[in-house]
């Protein structure tokens, strides 16, 4: 992706310490070249050189699904962000945070930043950080779709507040979390402490240790992990999760991992509902096992249908 | 990136980076798949690609994100690839 800056996503209920979190890791110095936008000014202010406000603004495709909306507001900022720096006005930033309201769909922005015509140029997604409250989590879960739709989009979940909630009520939080999204990694922090790293470090866990399956966690909605254990035509994946994503794509809510396609290293993939990132190849497998390994994250849909669908359509070239 | 709202995109993800003897591969598996719904494809000159149904009727597609709304609206009929019927006709090769 070369010289394109991160867009990190920090999103999370209302209340969930988003601002909090943000406030303090944007005091480290290690964060210092990082540009901000938010939707909202809070009561606990972020007090930051680089600090930008937006009226969370959507455009709707014609034939265009939720997902694929584009963010007219973030569009304007981020491109407004890079005129600026060009121009002098406003001093180099190395990466930008943008952070949601506790009702915004992560996926419109996602999609902005790998759609966007000019965006797409600059900017690449960051990683997707979800705050969740330890004392209100789990209600907000059972309640609030919006919640169920960051967790299951995050590449880290934060478990924010654990200084004042119930130990009992920390462990049944975090154990419907990995239920959930057993792709992200998970962390705790109280009082907004947290390590820079987790704004930093790019993407996401290795999904190679996951052992994702069971009951729905939620309103159906299933992860499940599928192994392939030879190399896939990357022409026919294409065309199986395209076709996928097309017929299914609003209930594949999450799919990420690691696609052996014949070459040295595997290729990453990362997508969400309809927005899919550009894969990415790597020069080397993380260890020694190679097989594929995906993580679906899909409302309605068996794994056994799923997986006899990948095999079908993954081994199409080794036909006539 | 849009599998619905390809006609934004001029570079697929599934398509990027791919030459010409991958397109001619891609045009070959999607034909074994689209032959289930009555539909052929061909590549045009390697910029689009000429969708058809057994009465003639054509679609330009620009790529893998355009061709399915394309086709399903061609088929006159969903095209999920999760159909058992499809799985099964794609297994019997």
């Amino acid at each position: 992706m070369g010289d394109r800056l991160p867009v990190v996503l920090v999103t999370g209920f209302l209340g969930s310490g988003k601002t909090t979190l943000l406030s303090r890791l944007l005091g480290r110095p290690e964060l210092g070249e990082t540009a901000v936008i938010v939707n909202e000014l809070g009561d606990v202010g972020i007090d930051h050189h680089l600090l930008r406000q937006v009226d969370e603004r959507t455009v709707l495709l014609a034939n265009g699904c939720l997902c694929c909306t584009l963010r007219g507001d973030l569009a304007d900022e981020l491109r407004d962000l890079l005129s600026r720096r060009t121009r002098g006005e406003i001093p180099p930033f190395r990466r930008v945070v943008v952070e949601t309201t506790g009702l915004a769909d992560p996926a419109p922005i996602l999609n902005t930043v790998l759609a966007e015509p000019v965006v797409k140029h600059h900017f690449e997604p960051g990683p997707v950080i979800a705050t969740v409250d330890a004392v209100n989590g789990l209600g907000q879960l059972d309640r609030e779709v919006e919640t169920v739709k960051q967790v299951v989009v995050a590449d880290r979940l934060v478990v924010t507040k654990t200084d004042v909630a119930e130990p009992g009520s920390v462990a049944g939080l975090e154990e419907r979390l990995r239920t959930l999204n057993p792709a992200a990694e998970l962390l705790e922090i109280s009082f907004g402490e947290a390590d820079p790293a987790l704004l930093l470090a790019p993407g996401a866990r290795d999904p190679r240790d996951l052992a994702a399956g069971g009951a729905p966690a939620h309103d159906g909605i299933r992860p499940f992990v599928l192994f392939l254990d030879r190399p896939v035509d990357w022409t026919a994946f294409g065309i199986w999760l395209t076709m996928l994503l097309a017929s299914r794509g609003e209930d594949v809510l999450r799919v990420k991992g690691l696609l052996d396609v014949g070459a040295n290293g595997p290729v990453v993939l990362n997508g969400v509902q309809h927005v899919v990132h550009p894969p990415e190849h790597l020069d080397a497998w993380p260890d020694e096992d190679r097989r594929s390994r995906l993580v679906f994250i899909a409302r309605g849909i068996e794994k056994d249908e799923l997986e006899a669908s990948l095999a079908a359509f993954a081994f199409l070239g080794d036909g006539p | 990136m849009c599998a619905l709202c390809g006609v934004l995109l001029t570079d697929h993800w599934a398509e990027r980076g791919s030459g010409r003897r991958d397109r001619v591969s891609r045009v070959r598996l999607l034909n074994r798949v689209l032959a289930h719904f009555g539909l052929e494809l061909g590549d045009w000159s390697g910029r689009v690609y000429m969708l058809r149904d057994r009465k003639g009727k054509t679609a330009v597609v620009d790529d893998l994100g355009s061709l399915w709304t394309a086709a399903e609206a061609l088929a006159g009929r969903p095209l999920d690839p999760l159909d058992p019927a499809l799985v099964a006709a794609l297994r019997r090769g």
